[in-house]
């Protein structure tokens, strides 16, 4: 489809703007010319540090860890390690299935309790407790440890992390805090 | 009021006469519509803005290589698009996000269709744009005065790759839980501030509420608007410095000579983009459409995995196929490196091709003069394919579902012979060694493992393990060994057609666990 239009005059294309002899008005432009700048600057930050403390604000809030009850001492049998379920240490109210957590807990005498991260050190995928080989396995990249968390096998850098565990009033319970990410060099 | 000269009033009346004698040559079905676009065109100027860049002239001899950006294109448009309709249904709520891709997938109407067009189009777009880098690389058109082409390019490519990791994310299943956990992982391992990546990765220190709306936003609104910005930038480029030409040997880019040369390449032998080169485009764009449509509607979305529960401990996560190269790479770095390799390799990838237009700014594009160029793509296709295939198969991962060789595979009717085959299940080996088409493949196979290792070797292996195999001194007693090995030396060549009625085990030194 050809479409004829107005073509401009050659004259009214040329930049109009010629610099002005007179240094008062150069002057008076260049206060203009930083002023507007300076002052795109300022709306800008009075927006924008909104925004940025916003999606940085996880950043300035620690998690609080919280002792969760798990079960009864009589619920774990001396020497079983147990998959236990338990709520987030910061679980929100629409956070659904993804404000829980779990954890392996393993009773090792009348009284004392470990419990282990579910979390793979490598990179975080949750490990299965075999319980007649006495390991742990990791599904995602063949990571194994031993039954105190010990590096079998595998790429797993560090030990399986542990959460602190006591024993209230015939409950066990288990400290939980944030997800354990394993730290690169510091 | 205005006043109008004589000059300017004839010229408008001449213009007008020739609009109306334009659109007399139309159907007179049409000819309301071109006077249509007559007065939008008048109001707006759009034609006259835009009319010149789709009839930019371009090198005429630039074929069918070239069409592989438009075609990345043209998938990101249909990603936005099917993208924008999803979000009127899906709910980015941890709790209900799952919930609506249900409803998404198995009961909107076309919904499981619109799905499956999101799907594929995100595989055609990361694998458009590969390919489209590779054909840049190839004829060196990264080289003067394309520089900033082939640097937002880059920038692209990995915004690409961004959307589609948050994207698989966003269908908050098993797999998306726990893509989460080794993304913030991986940003853990970033020197000194790592621990504050891996935080606003997750939205706090934890998975929770947050998690899954803060990627909601930047898989819909950051990295698009990124995209788009960096987009127009890369378009506005193109048209700034040309399409290049096809390279040929002998003709070296000079800065100082490139520019004059191309425009005396433009007016002998240029034909205009549109429509003499777009046609390429369309054709090429419409077979990826296409594609995209029938894969849509035949195969379908990926299925969704299990509930996003954290606490579901029998997940296997996987990431969707374009990444299965980068999960086999986690699975084969050298123990240890880790918390290096971890975060330099990603940043090399983006650094190393930001800086190779910068260092070879100039010089011959003919990939004859450039040998190392095609051996570059040939051996980065074949090690992706490679770590692709491996990923695939994933061997690294442990079989946990194989039961324990059934009795007829044992060959034997000696009690321990027996017993340790059951112990071979029991205590995992299975699960990383085959016997008998039976197990994993982390390991060796094991079928006739007494053919080619001695006892002592055997007792070795597994007290002390290896590399990737635990060792088992503290996990077995002597009596267990002793059955495991009595077990495994009758794995012979032999044995699978003479059953073996006993075996004659010699006393183990052997601590091993206490009994």
């Amino acid at each position: 489809m050809n479409i004829k239009v107005n073509k401009p005059k050659e004259e009214e294309c040329l930049a109009p703007w010629r610099p002005a002899a007179d240094s008062q008005a150069l002057r008076r432009r260049r206060f203009l010319n930083w002023m507007c700048i300076g002052l795109g600057g300022i709306s800008v930050s009075s927006i924008l540090w909104a925004v940025v403390g916003f999606m940085l604000a996880p950043l300035g809030k620690a998690t609080k860890s919280v002792w969760r009850a798990v079960g009864k001492v009589d619920d774990f049998k001396i020497g079983s390690t147990t998959i236990v379920k338990l709520d987030d240490a910061s679980s929100l109210p629409w956070a659904g299935y993804a404000g829980k957590t779990a954890a392996w807990l393993r009773r090792d005498d009348a009284s004392t309790f470990t419990c282990f991260s579910i979390n793979c050190t490598h990179l975080g995928c949750p490990v299965r407790w075999i319980d007649t080989a006495q390991l742990f396995m990791c599904p995602c990249h063949g990571g194994v440890y031993y039954q105190d968390g010990a590096v079998a096998a595998g790429p797993p850098p560090q030990p399986l992390p542990r959460y602190d565990v006591r024993v209230r009033d015939g409950n066990v319970e288990v400290l939980a805090s944030a997800v354990p990410i394993t730290r690169g060099v510091s | 009021m205005e006043s109008h000269g004589p000059d300017e009033s004839e010229s408008a009346d001449a213009d007008e006469r020739d609009r109306v004698a334009v659109a007399g040559a139309y159907p007179w079905v049409v000819r309301p519509l071109v006077r249509a676009a007559f007065w939008l065109e008048d109001r707006t100027g759009l034609w006259k803005t835009f009319g010149p860049m789709l009839q930019h002239p371009v090198p005429r001899k630039a074929g069918w290589m070239y069409v592989f950006g438009s075609a990345t294109l043209m998938a990101f448009l249909i990603q936005v698009i099917t993208g924008t309709v999803l979000a009127t249904v899906y709910v980015p709520s941890t709790s209900q996000a799952y919930g609506t891709l249900q409803y998404i997938t198995h009961e909107a109407v076309l919904g499981r269709i619109l799905r499956g067009m999101h799907y594929f189009g995100a595989s055609a777009m990361i694998l458009l744009v590969g390919i489209h880098m590779a054909r840049v690389f190839l004829t060196a058109s990264y080289k003067y005065p394309r520089s900033v082409n082939w640097i937002t390019g880059i920038l692209l490519l990995f915004l690409t790759i961004g959307m589609g990791f948050t994207g698989q994310l966003l269908r908050w299943d098993q797999d998306g839980v726990w893509s989460v956990v080794v993304s913030a992982e991986q940003a853990g391992r970033v020197p000194f501030i790592g621990h504050y990546l891996a935080t606003l990765v997750m939205g706090g220190e934890t998975v929770g509420g947050t998690t899954l709306s803060r990627f909601f936003a930047i898989h819909v609104f950051f990295i698009p608007g990124l995209i788009f910005g960096f987009l127009a930038l890369h378009l506005f480029l193109v048209l700034q410095h040309g399409i290049s030409e096809p390279p040929k040997s002998g003709e070296p880019v000079d800065p100082k000579t490139y520019r004059k040369k191309y425009e005396a390449l433009l007016k002998s032998d240029g034909v205009p983009f549109w429509p003499d080169a777009a046609w390429r485009d369309v054709i090429f764009s419409l077979l990826v459409c296409l594609t995209i449509l029938v894969l849509a509607i035949t195969v379908g979305p990926p299925d969704l995995n299990k509930p996003p529960d954290p606490t579901e401990i029998h997940a296997v996560p996987r990431p969707d196929w374009y990444f299965f190269w980068y999960f086999s790479l986690m699975a084969l770095l050298p123990h240890g490196s880790d918390k290096y390799l971890l975060w330099i390799m990603p940043m090399a990838l983006v650094l190393v091709p930001t800086l190779l237009p910068l260092l070879f700014n100039k010089g011959e594009r003919s990939i004859t003069k450039r040998p190392w160029a095609p051996i570059i793509v040939l051996t980065t296709v074949v090690t992706i394919v490679v770590l692709w295939r491996l990923g695939l198969e994933a061997p690294w991962t442990p079989r946990f579902d194989t039961p324990p060789l059934a009795a007829s595979l044992v060959h034997s009717n000696d009690p321990m012979i027996q017993h340790g085959a059951l112990l071979f299940h029991d205590k995992a080996c299975i699960y990383c060694h085959q016997v008998e088409g039976q197990g994993g493949i982390r390991g060796p196979e094991l079928t006739h493992v007494a053919d080619r290792l001695t006892r002592d070797q055997l007792v070795w292996r597994i007290s002390n393990g290896g590399y990737n195999m635990p060792g088992f001194t503290y996990n077995l007693s002597g009596k267990e060994m002793g059955d495991l090995i009595a077990f495994l030396q009758s794995r012979t060549q032999k044995s699978a057609t003479r059953p073996i009625t006993s075996i004659q085990v010699q006393p183990l030194a052997f601590a091993g666990k206490k009994q």
